[in-house]
């Protein structure tokens, strides 16, 4: 009985197994069917307008490209802008000749062998469908006649396009940045971050700077065409338009005419200066020497300039500001006077009796002041003014490499700054485990000595050192430099201003800060090492020089300026920043090769300050041009 | 010496292959070579490169056919862990491409573990099922609901609608079909239809995009609603006869996106026109009216559950590939089972009919 009522239970199972079954194979068949119904509607009901569409390619979809933002300087002058100009294009895929054919347009307009050189590059670089331009910037003449012989070239039309133009040139190219040909590696970034669709009909993209760091902000939302055209793929009229949305204007933070003013003041020195103003981390002006001009690089280098700029000693791509490390010297003192403050390892008051040289106990080496004979009775404040380096031997072994890494660490040396343009180096602080990481050595105490008075494995680049000096200017609060101050958004009219507030602020005791910073107001006093830079100044300067070996001295000898290769001279230093009392400005300077800090850094120094903080323009050297503000649009 | 007979040798390797089912899948295959050839913009190297993955996915299937469907079923479990805990691995290591992790790197190869759940869930589910078939009860639903929601939830947050739409259809057959209450699956419904605005909020920006563009691609003619664009072109454009083997131009003329992979239906359509449409639908009809026959015919609960929900799931990706190319359902990235580019579908589509094959012929020796 039992074994029946379970087969007749199978059979049941096995019935309604069956049925659901045929639920499925019917909604299957149903949905087939619509399937079929929705090809029958497509290519029979409306084959007559796909196929229409798709012969000839009747309406096709013309992407406008938006107006690229501007980039203004923080008085409103314009840095980059973007104007319109027709270009001849020829799309190749629709020409059966293309030799014969660009002979031909040869007739017509000035065509140089350079152009048919760019364009051959241009083809192997882009998908054949591609209109690609064969000539920039027609001039009238050459449009109106080409216009009137259009009929005889299929595949060719002329475009209105519009091109980026740096109207200052070399000013603060380091900053900007310049726009390029988008190439294969953009476009893989482009589908990975799903813009593409956005990029359809753009061919520049931001590769430097700002126009590379704010490149979603200045590219806009490209629009389109739909328009009918004919046969040979010429627009005959328009069928609707969605407008293309401008990319956002950018308000910088820098001030084109200190800018200037710096960069003039570096004369033919290489090397670089930031200067930031310490109570928001608004960077004003951001120098790299040589620079270059960011217009060469818009549609493609010429070979020429290319070599010129690339193979040129002086290396102007490189950004010194940003990317250059060099030892920050004796500019690393106030902060290491400031660490033996604050961890109790030195008192306002103790003083060392300096013989010139410093030696660790049980070590016959000399660690070596600058000046022979030293500097006698050294206490802090003194050690800041004349730079003593003994004074700092001593103090460096006291704090050992632990608590300077930590305590200097704070002042953002060793780690990137975090401003808002890429590519930035972030310097080197060394510490112990560092070392055992890089050269698998354990850290020696000789060691600690030469990184006491910012030499040994110390690195800091220019945007470090002024980083460092505003966060002492603004009594230890930690503000994110930056270039941007505002972004005005061009679809909503609204202004986004960048963030200003401190990120975090150093507890530094106020007496202790007080005493550094009065030992670096000495510094541009007579007596010491910069004293012209405060000489009859209205204003009250606090400064620190430094000076970066370039080669190493051996133990015996003595290093003489004169006596060495130019190329192989210190690099110069210095960080300041004014009214010493309520400060605007700080900065860092570098020159390179520059000797002692306070000689070819200093006047530098002071033309910016000068500028800055009186609006004093410095007296027009002889070889030099005078400034005349140019007209903008 | 070893005497070798022939037609024994030849018996025996076809002992387990269903010959009708093979025959047709062979068919649809040599089809996808035609249209490949096409639409790679006639390349031997990418035809061939096809043609291999064929052999190897054949060769796969006829092993898996050779094994008996209760060694499949205890393959589930092990497989089903397998596969969750390399869908895990991918959530934490995994390798984004295209803004989504969907590949994980082990040793020298990748692989992608949502691959191995389009048979694990199934599988498991039946397995699960079979198991609790005399006792079945709501419980037991609600452990199959949660079995199959977790390997969904894990490949929709990768994030793959595609895949994780069509092994939640795998596993919602299997409940269907081993007697899931009406009520129940209506009540189902209105939850989904209740949660829709909660998940249309956890989507991402893409997936509502293509959403959103379904219902009206010209609102994007140049980013999303492209492809819906330009794909209807193609098929439209084919007519009734089509533009002929070579000829399309929308295919040729770079109009169409992954032409070789996910819409090459629109390829084949614009050059065989609405006869080579009906003659595909009918060859995958006749695969899927094959599978129901042997899920029909399946002697326990176990593989007549895993064969019918392999057929259905079969359907579900040919129907989803044209519905999508043609404009009637979102581009969810599925591929045209046996037709479309690529060699990891054809393998899972072809272990698949592999186990359909092994429950076909391995079935008088269960019932004896």
């Amino acid at each position: 009985m039992k074994r029946s009522a379970e087969l007749r239970n199978h059979q049941k199972e096995l019935y309604y197994f069956r049925w659901r079954l045929g639920i499925a194979a019917a909604a299957a068949m149903l949905l087939f069917t619509l399937l079929a119904g929705r090809f029958f509607f497509l290519q029979v009901a409306q084959y007559d307008y796909f196929h229409t569409l798709a012969e000839n390619n009747r309406i096709s979809l013309v992407p406008v490209v938006p107006n690229r933002g501007l980039i203004l300087d923080r008085n409103g002058v314009v840095l980059a802008h973007s104007y319109s100009a027709y270009t001849l294009e020829i799309t190749p895929s629709k020409v059966k000749d293309l030799e014969a054919t660009i002979s031909e347009l040869a007739e017509l307009v000035d065509i140089q062998a350079r152009d048919r050189r760019r364009f051959k590059k241009l083809m192997e670089e882009s998908r054949n469908f591609e209109s690609l331009p064969i000539r920039g910037r027609l001039n009238d003449m050459e449009v109106a006649r080409f216009a009137v012989n259009r009929y005889r070239f299929p595949g060719v039309e002329i475009k209105a396009r519009l091109f980026r133009h740096y109207p200052k040139g070399e000013l603060a190219s380091h900053a900007i940045g310049h726009i390029g040909r988008i190439n294969d590696a953009d476009l893989d970034r482009l589908e990975e971050s799903d813009d593409l669709a956005n990029y359809r009909g753009s061919d520049h993209i931001g590769k430097l700077g700002i126009e590379q760091s704010y490149e979603r902000q200045l590219h806009g939302i490209t629009g389109f065409e739909q328009v009918e055209t004919d046969a040979g793929g010429r627009a005959i009229r328009t069928l609707s338009r969605r407008n293309p949305v401008s990319g956002n204007n950018l308000t910088l933070t820098i001030d084109s005419r200190l800018q200037e003013v710096a960069e003039q003041a570096f004369d033919q020195h290489r090397g670089a200066l930031v200067a930031i103003e310490p109570k928001s981390g608004e960077v004003l002006a951001f120098v790299s020497k040589p620079g270059f001009d960011p217009n060469l690089f818009i549609d493609g280098i010429d070979p020429v300039s290319w070599d010129a700029l690339n193979n040129s000693p002086d290396k102007p791509l490189n950004n010194r500001a940003l990317r250059g490390q060099y030892p920050p010297g004796s500019t690393f003192k106030p902060f290491m006077a400031l660490a033996g403050l604050e961890l109790n390892k030195r008192s306002p008051s103790y003083a060392i009796s300096d013989p010139g040289y410093f030696m660790l106990p049980g070590n016959s080496h000399h660690y070596r002041d600058w000046k022979p004979g030293g500097h006698g009775s050294v206490d802090l404040q003194k050690s800041i003014i004349i730079s003593c380096d003994t004074y700092y031997y001593g103090l460096a072994n006291d704090l050992g490499p632990d608590n300077i890494f930590n305590f200097i660490g704070q002042f953002g040396f060793g780690k990137k700054t975090g401003i808002d343009i890429e590519g930035e180096t972030s310097g080197l602080l060394p510490s112990r485990e560092w070392k055992m990481r890089r050269y698998k050595q354990k850290w020696y105490a000789g060691d600690t000595i030469s990184v006491g008075i910012g030499q040994g494995y110390n690195l800091a680049t220019p945007l470090q050192l002024a980083f460092a000096t505003a966060i002492l200017a603004n009594q230890g609060k930690v503000i994110r430099p930056h270039m941007v101050r505002s972004i005005l958004d061009s679809g909503t009219n609204q202004v986004q201003l960048a963030e200003t507030k401190p990120q975090t602020t150093l507890t530094l005791k106020p007496e202790n800060l007080d005493l550094v910073k009065k030992a670096m107001i000495g510094v541009t006093q007579p007596g010491g090492t910069a004293p012209r830079v405060g000489a009859n100044a209205p204003y009250l300067v606090a400064g620190k020089t430094g000076t970066a070996q370039v080669i190493a001295i051996k133990q015996t000898e003595k290093y003489v300026e004169s006596r060495v290769a130019e190329r192989h001279r210190d690099h110069a230093l210095f960080i300041a920043y004014a009214p010493a009392d309520e400060p605007k400005i700080a900065l860092a300077i570098l020159v390179e090769n520059g000797g002692h800090g306070g000689s070819t850094a200093g006047p530098i120094a002071r033309a910016v300050l000068d500028y800055y903080l009186l609006g004093k323009l410095p007296a027009p050297p002889v070889s030099a041009a005078p400034v005349v503000e140019e007209e903008h649009d | 010496m070893i005497k070798i007979d022939p037609r024994r040798l030849w018996q025996q390797l076809t002992a387990n292959v269903d010959s009708l089912l093979l025959s047709f899948l062979l068919m649809l295959m040599m089809i996808g070579l035609v249209v490949l050839y096409s639409a790679s913009g006639q390349d031997p190297g990418k035809t061939a490169s096809q043609m291999i993955n064929m052999l190897v996915a054949l060769s796969l299937m006829w092993g898996v056919a050779k094994v008996p469907p209760q060694h499949l079923a205890r393959l589930a479990l092990p497989a089903y862990a397998a596969g969750l805990l390399l869908l895990v691995g991918v959530m934490l290591f995994g390798e984004v491409s295209h803004g989504a992790r969907r590949w994980l790197h082990i040793g020298v190869t990748r692989i992608q573990p949502s691959e191995i759940m389009k048979l694990a869930v199934p599988l498991m589910l039946a397995w699960f099922l079979d198991m609790r078939e005399k006792t079945l009860n709501l419980k037991d639903y609600g452990i199959a609901v949660l079995l199959l929601v977790v390997p969904v939830g894990l490949i929709l947050k990768q994030p793959d609608l595609g895949t994780s739409l069509l092994i939640s259809a795998s596993g919602f057959y299997v409940l269907f079909l081993a007697g899931l209450s009406w009520r129940i699956m209506l009540g189902m419904v209105g939850m989904f239809a209740g949660s829709a605005p909660i998940l249309w909020s956890l989507l991402h920006d893409y997936q509502r995009q293509r959403i959103l563009t379904l219902l009206d691609p010209s609102q994007d003619p140049l980013g999303a609603g492209y492809h819906i664009i330009q794909s209807s072109i193609a098929l439209g454009s084919g007519g009734v006869f089509g533009k002929g083997w070579l000829n399309g131009t929308q295919a040729h003329l770079d109009f169409l996106p992954e032409r070789t992979t996910d819409f090459i239906f629109a390829v084949f359509s614009e050059e065989f026109g609405l006869a080579g449409n009906l003659i595909l639908l009918a060859l995958f009809l006749l695969v899927i009216g094959r599978g129901m026959v042997i899920a029909a015919k399946a002697p326990t609960l176990f593989s007549r559950l895993l064969a019918g929900s392999l057929t259905l799931t079969f359907f579900t990706y040919a129907f989803v590939n044209m519905g999508m190319v043609s404009g009637i359902l979102p581009v969810v990235g599925v591929p045209l089972p046996l037709i479309s580019y690529g060699g990891t579908s054809m393998v899972t589509l072809l272990l698949g009919f592999g186990m359909l094959m092994s429950i076909q012929t391995h079935r008088k020796l269960v019932q004896s």
